[in-house]
């Protein structure tokens, strides 16, 4: 004892430095050195199929921010009209190249139906029709004699197919339309034509020359139609100025009265650019509601990735710790921790989504509920990964070196034992994310979750409202499924290429 | 091994009867289904709730609805689907279809996926094995409902060979049945298939290399005797439980399926009984759910000591 209290007490100025100028370090390493993170991109580089997955992921990652932006529309402008139309783009389908120019074939039709769509091209001035695709021609019996019928299969633009509608506006709208008709020669507004003159089809806004009772064009002796606009100034609803169509003296009147507005037949294309100040264009067609698919698959990846990435980040940092104290102390403690998490492993997704939802929405909002339905089960995997790496390190010696000196708990953990398994840890993680995606898909698509008022839409929302209509509009399902098929694939990939980068002795095991 | 499997299983019934309660708890907390006035089974339903104890605290609820399980099979009626009707019978009738669609599934799926897995083994590191290698990550990465997308549009709609919908019916093991259900089942299918490929390669690889094999080489086996006898045997220690697992998880399905092919199973009373807070339906579910996934995972556990008595682990205690 007293020996000891002496050597404390030796005064300081009686130390002197040993080494004060010599530089105590190995010698320099002749190449330069590289860090395990260096060590691991080298590797990775060498895996030809995850840098491909790597450069796909970055597509569609800058897809999911850009897509919203560069549409010319917003998730909220949904046309009533344009319902899960197909892609359509003015300039290229001007080009005729047979895409994106808003395309559907009509098999087996009649020749009542070509006059019908060679009128809304007559009128309007937009062809309907692209292209014949097929011409059948049978012999029918027909009144006792043998008659060829002429059945084609029709290539129709589906935008210009709409043709005329009926609208209804306000006397001050009406007037606005007529300006904007004035200043861009785009003719909107096509004169009234009376039910009563076309058979009594009140329905079909698209007829304006003379039909016989079954509706179908009767034309004159050159081939073409009769017109029936109407010339009742009586019924007029509104003063017309503005451009007239052609053939037209100044008789035909443009809208008739309608409670107190006026009802007018527009076309719906230009009345369209009238409304957007630009033509219609979709690159990957409209969704059930109207949307422009590229913006909402563009807006639901966006979510998607946004919300996979905080999952993880949250999982990651709860499955960390938790699996950290297992794995350092072990016994009991590590008994006890194990049988929350089986307990809460346990339950199945679905009914841990739908219990949240249906608890906390209220307080903490859809996605909050949803969040924390992720949260509660998700950080297992993590904690196990983390645990196993633990008892790994634990027991080697530089840690028994770090406790000799006195490191805390603590410090042992997360200082000395975790960055020896951050690795493991961080490519699982790259693995975790699709997954998170997938149930999230899964949960919006089947409805359980509602994220269409926050989030705008959804990957899962958009292949549900896709599916009811997968025979007539194939495109609301190709490219939400497309997305979706390609983010997966390349995460997976990504992350396997990860863990055989960082973990090179794992090289090869898939699980 | 006895005794393990018995721990096993009276601490896997510890931890269903803790969700169970937890989620009954969370379950009786919302409020109870508001009963149409008038309807002559709201009546019904007003004193069903009132014996099993819906004013009482929530232990005493639960103690009921244990002991009415226990001693009647009673899992409360539905209040909102199917007014008034049992709902253990709803559920045993949702049942049949489910499995059944599951279980074709995976009777197509265990030949083809073993059969490839064997194959790329075999042919390691040449082009056949690479194809098969790649194609399984794909396949196994896009999730099932993707593939019934093509399903339906292709084989259903543009070549008409299959139905959209499966058949309504109960005739489960007829020819028609059977066409109506394959889109299903191949949609199914296509994960199952990569699963078993790439356990069995990963694990027949693995064999392959061992010291075993070359043994058996050594002592005048052909190639094809030693993989038949030593490889595969080892192989299966691992690819045999999990397709004991995978039939244990076919029971609880897939819900997205279901919903697409609207196959009336238990996946679809799950959603619907979600969709009309029908809080009786949804709890025989969760339970249900919850036991098969506890069940799964200790079948996979306590096969693996059965098939292979190096690996009992615990037996020793």
């Amino acid at each position: 004892m007293n020996n000891h209290n002496e050597f404390e007490r030796i005064p300081p100025e009686k130390f002197e430095f040993v080494q004060m100028d010599a530089r105590l370090h190995d010698k320099k390493l002749e190449t330069k050195s590289r860090s395990f993170f260096q060590d691991a991109m080298l590797r990775f580089r060498k895996n030809k199929s995850s840098v491909a997955a790597a450069w796909i992921l970055l597509f569609l990652v800058i897809f999911a921010i850009v897509a919203p932006l560069v549409s010319p529309y917003d998730i909220n402008d949904k046309d009533k009209l344009y319902i899960n139309y197909p892609a359509y783009v003015p300039e290229i389908a001007e080009l005729g190249w047979g895409i994106m120019d808003g395309s559907k074939i009509h098999g087996s039709q009649n020749e009542t139906s070509m006059n019908y769509w060679n009128g809304i091209a007559v009128e309007t001035g937009l062809n309907p029709v692209l292209d014949i695709v097929k011409t059948t021609t049978t012999l029918v019996k027909y009144r006792g004699q043998m008659v060829e019928r002429n059945v084609y299969d029709l290539k129709v633009n589906r935008y210009y197919e709409l043709g005329v509608v009926y609208r209804i506006f306000s006397y001050a709208e009406f007037e606005k339309i007529q300006a904007w008709q004035d200043e861009t020669g785009i003719q909107v507004i096509y004169p009234y034509v009376e039910p009563k003159d076309i058979e009594g089809i009140s329905d079909n806004p698209n007829i304006w020359y003379q039909v016989d009772s079954k509706g179908a064009a009767v034309l004159d002796d050159d081939g073409n139609f009769v017109p029936m606009y109407s010339t009742r100034s009586d019924i007029e609803g509104a003063p017309y100025h503005s451009q007239r169509i052609a053939g037209d003296d100044g008789s035909y009147i443009y809208s008739v009265k309608k409670d107190g507005a006026v009802q007018a037949r527009v076309c719906y294309y230009n009345y369209y650019q009238y409304l957007n100040g630009h033509e219609p264009s979709y690159i990957f067609g409209t969704t059930t509601l109207g949307q422009d698919l590229f913006s909402a698959v563009g807006i639901g990846a966006r979510f998607s990735l946004i919300f996979a990435i905080v999952v993880s980040i949250i999982n990651l940092g709860i499955g960390a710790i938790y699996g950290a104290i297992q794995g350092y102390y072990g016994g009991y403690v590590d008994m006890a921790m194990d049988r929350v998490a089986d307990v809460l492993s346990g339950v199945p997704f679905v009914v841990v989504a739908t219990l949240f939802q249906l608890h906390m929405s209220a307080k903490v909002g859809v996605v909050g509920a949803f969040l924390f339905a992720f949260v509660l089960t998700g950080w297992i995997g993590m904690a196990a990964l983390t645990r196993k790496q633990f008892y790994r390190f634990k027991s080697q010696e530089f840690v028994m070196a770090a406790r000799t000196l006195g490191a805390s708990d603590g410090r042992l953990m997360f200082k000395h034992i975790f960055p020896n398994a951050i690795g493991t840890i961080i490519t699982s993680c790259a693995l975790i994310i699709p997954n998170v995606i997938r149930s999230e898909t899964t949960m919006t698509y089947l409805g359980i979750v509602s994220l269409t008022d926050l989030a705008g839409t959804t990957i899962g929302t958009l292949l549900s409202q896709g599916n009811a209509a997968v025979t007539t509009a194939p495109h609301t399902l190709l490219w939400p499924s497309l997305f979706l098929g390609l983010l997966m694939i390349s995460f997976n990939l990504f992350g396997n290429g990860l863990r055989d980068a960082f973990n090179p002795t794992t090289r090869g095991e898939d699980d | 091994m006895a005794k393990y499997t018995l721990q096993r299983i009276l601490y896997m019934l510890l931890v269903f009867l803790i969700i169970t309660c937890m989620c009954f708890v969370l379950i009786r907390m919302l409020p109870p289904a508001v009963l149409p006035a008038g309807d002559p089974h709201a009546e019904i339903i007003e004193m069903r709730r009132e014996a099993m104890g819906y004013n009482k605290p929530y232990m005493v609820q639960f103690g009921i609805f244990l002991k009415n399980v226990f001693t009647k099979f009673d899992w409360g009626v539905s209040d909102q689907l199917f007014s008034g009707q049992d709902v253990a019978k709803l559920f045993a009738e949702r049942l049949p279809a489910t499995v059944i669609v599951n279980l074709y599934s995976i009777l197509f799926s265990i030949p083809l996926g073993i059969g490839l897995g064997i194959f790329a083994a075999l042919k390691k590191n040449t082009w056949v094995d690479y194809t098969i290698s790649t194609l399984t990550m794909v396949v196994i990465s896009v999730p099932s409902f993707v593939y019934a997308f093509i399903i339906q549009y292709v084989l259903s709609y543009k070549l008409g060979w299959l139905p959209f919908l499966m058949k309504s019916g109960t005739d489960w093991f007829s020819p028609e049945m059977f066409v109506s259900m394959l889109p299903a089942i191949l949609s199914l299918a296509f994960g199952v298939i990569a699963g078993f490929t790439r356990t069995t390669r990963a694990e027949l690889t693995e064999v392959l290399t061992s010291e075993f094999m070359l043994l058996a080489r050594t002592k005048g086996l052909t190639k094809a005797q030693a993989t038949i006898r030593h490889a595969l045997r080892n192989c299966f220690v691992v690819v045999v439980p999990a397709i004991i697992g995978e039939f244990v998880g076919i029971l609880a399905g897939s819900l997205i399926i279901e919903k697409i092919f609207s196959i009336p199973g238990v996946g679809r009373l799950t959603i619907d009984a979600i969709a009309a807070r029908d809080y009786p339906i949804f709890m025989v579910t969760t339970c249900f759910y919850t036991a098969i996934g506890l069940a799964a995972n200790l079948v996979v556990d306590i096969s693996y000591g059965f098939i292979d008595p190096r690996i009992r682990m615990g037996s020793k205690k």
